[in-house]
């Protein structure tokens, strides 16, 4: 049994954010983690296989060579394979292309009966929460988004899918794809064993070559050009106008903030 | 005719999808059909509203009160819960039939997975978590004016540009993207809670609402997943939308983050206010999700937002920097926090936050 664990790396948003001239991300001046939700489903992907005989964790991975370190680590978390999608032709891509293209990648490699798929519920530096759903629609497989617990049981799997206001539980059956938040689980670290073994797993880059026979890879559904969406304008919000800073921070600050609160009848 | 989504000119109207738990329209459906109502005005076309549920067509009405002219309703018990199988074919029915130019969905966790379920099927564009929309180039030139730094005035547009154009934040409103899907139909977007504004209820409208009963059809060998339970877990849910008072804690609270939250509570209480918290304060399992103000989290716009031992990082920023009123305790004075508060107090939040429980008391006679 196949576990897939579609994984993103991503600019660290929490640094400090770099911005060309065109108002596009200077990505390449940024530092790179593995998107925080992701590793919550690489968490899933193992957790599950290590409770199912016969069952291996492939990491799926759309992005640049240079996302191999991050591959790397995942590998030494305790995932069995890698599969990275890279190719220019793929560059570009909106949420739409980009699901052609990761799910054109998961058949090549093979989805069977009873497989797995996992994604993060978002990454952090689109916040879209759409690859997931677009996948699992081009595999034509269920889905179950905002996963917070997972029960496997034979063909089926019973999700704890939460709601803003509570939450479901939702069975479904095999193949299927789900999306986990970070609720779900704890992601454990790489191992030294892990660390020690990473290189002598199994490693596939797919190109364009490896996938362009696939039906769902079509110049006009791939990479830029065959993105639906396209950015008309992208700006800066004007800074907001600069507030007050009170002066020290004894009782007779605190009581002129609320003076003030309340002359602006704000309390 | 058949369906084609790259003809462009067979499409025509605004349709909202409105999103109902067991048989309650939620509050983001009123202010999108608000904004729909607005759309639809600048395209002279019908608004409709999509409504999907097990004998719901008594919730038109309230739906027509905010501006839709007709209710496509569909009921089936089926389709009593949501799940992503039932709802993706019968609204994709839906669209074939009727072949909305303009198809909003709500961001909630429901919204946000029907949506790209939705348009990989479609294959049509979806744009997330919008914040704004436009059609007509005057009024969206007029957004950019206030809404941006770019030299409006100073800049070529095609002004005869109709594609609606739905402007997201990205990378946590440090930057905003205004998107189009100009090559297929519809044009989707899920819009963010509680940023579109509701209008007033109109009786008038609520009474011509027509209602349109859709022919359901499902079929069971497609259904591949069902909903065991629901369950509401009010206790845990914050009203950080609904509330007009916001007090958030952020790392500043990690040498006693029980005590942090138990401060910002007290002031809370006192003020009539909820808590929030940044990401760093839900992450480190704090405090629960639903707290949680942010580009992840919610975005917030309360008459009062008073940031505790925040520093500011931009996701937390975009969450809240549209308050009407911001203070901010930090005790690093160079924290960003500062660039988006109205007042700052400089100063250690377990000495300070005391002191504002006491002078709210005072303030509010308690």
């Amino acid at each position: 049994m196949n576990i897939f664990v579609c994984v993103k790396q991503v600019p660290d948003t929490t640094g400090k954010v770099a911005v060309k001239e065109d108002g596009t991300l200077d990505r390449a001046s940024m530092a790179t983690i593995t998107n925080p939700d992701d590793l919550n489903a690489v968490e899933a992907a193992l957790t599950l296989r290590d409770q199912i005989a016969d069952s291996k964790v492939i990491i799926v991975v759309m992005g640049p060579p240079a996302a191999a370190s991050m591959i790397h680590e995942l590998l030494a978390m305790g995932a069995d394979e890698a599969v990275l999608i890279s190719g220019r032709e793929f560059g570009g891509s909106d949420t739409f292309a980009t699901s052609q293209i990761i799910a054109a990648g998961i058949k090549t490699y093979g989805l069977g009966e009873g497989d797995i798929v996992f994604c993060g519920r978002q990454a952090i530096d689109g916040d879209t929460a759409q690859v997931g759903p677009q996948i699992a629609e081009k595999l034509g497989i269920p889905q179950i988004t905002y996963a917070a617990g997972i029960t496997y049981d034979g063909g089926k799997l019973t999700v704890k899918r939460m709601l803003e206001d509570g939450y479901m539980t939702v069975e479904t059956q095999t193949p299927c794809l789900i999306t986990c938040i970070k609720e779900l689980n704890k992601p454990r670290y790489m191992s030294i064993k892990g660390i020690l073994e990473f290189d002598t797993k199994p490693y596939y880059v797919y190109d364009y070559e490896k996938l362009k026979d696939d039906p769902l890879i079509e110049a006009d559904t791939i990479g830029l050009k065959g993105s639906p969406t396209n950015i008309f304008k992208s700006f800066t919000p004007p800074q907001k106008g600069v507030g007050q800073m009170l002066e020290g921070s004894g009782k007779e600050t605190v009581d002129k903030l609320f003076n003030i609160l309340l002359e602006k009848h704000v309390i | 005719m058949a369906y084609d989504c790259t003809d462009l000119t067979a499409f025509e109207g605004v349709m909202v999808f409105c999103e109902q738990r067991g048989g309650k329209l939620m509050s983001t459906d009123f202010e999108l059909i608000s904004e729909g109502r607005k759309l639809a005005d600048e395209r002279s076309v019908e608004l409709t509203g999509v409504l999907l549920g097990d004998g719901v067509e008594g919730l038109v009405p309230e739906l027509g009160g905010y501006g839709a002219d007709r209710i496509i309703v569909c009921n089936d018990p089926r389709l009593a819960n949501y799940t992503t199988d039932a709802y993706a074919d019968v609204i994709t029915d839906v669209i074939h039939t009727e072949k909305p130019e303009i198809f909003l969905v709500g961001a909630s966790n429901i919204g946000r997975d029907l949506a790209p379920r939705l348009a990989a099927r479609l294959h049509t564009g979806l744009t997330a978590d919008c914040t704004h929309l436009d059609i007509d180039m005057n009024k969206y030139l007029d957004f950019l004016r206030t809404g941006s730094t770019l030299k409006v005035d100073d800049m070529k547009w095609k002004m005869e540009d109709i594609n609606l154009k739905m402007t997201r934040p990205a990378f946590g409103g440090h930057l905003l993207a205004t998107i189009i899907c100009p090559r297929f139909r519809p044009c989707m977007s899920t819009v963010r809670p509680g940023v579109m504004k509701k209008a007033p209820f109109d009786e008038a409208r609520a009474a011509a609402c027509k209602t349109t009963l859709f022919d359901v059809k499902l079929d069971d060998a497609r259904l591949k997943t069902k909903v065991l339970e629901v369950v509401k877990e009010a206790r845990n849910i914050v009203d950080l939308l609904g509330a007009e008072v916001i007090v958030s804690v952020g790392q500043g609270i990690a040498n006693d983050p029980q005590k942090g939250i138990a401060m910002a509570q007290e002031l809370a209480d006192v003020l009539g206010g909820v808590v929030g918290a940044s990401r760093a304060v839900v992450d480190a399992g704090w405090i629960t999700a639903d707290h949680q103000v942010g580009q992840t989290g919610k975005t917030v716009r309360p008459k009062i937002y008073i940031a505790l031992g925040i520093s500011g990082a931009i996701q937390h920023k975009a969450g809240m920097q549209d308050s009407e009123l911001i203070i901010a305790v930090n005790k690093n004075a160079l924290a960003p926090i500062f660039e988006v508060a109205d007042y700052g107090i400089t100063g250690d939040l377990w000495k300070v936050v005391p002191m504002m429980i006491d002078a709210a008391k005072a303030a509010k006679g308690v």
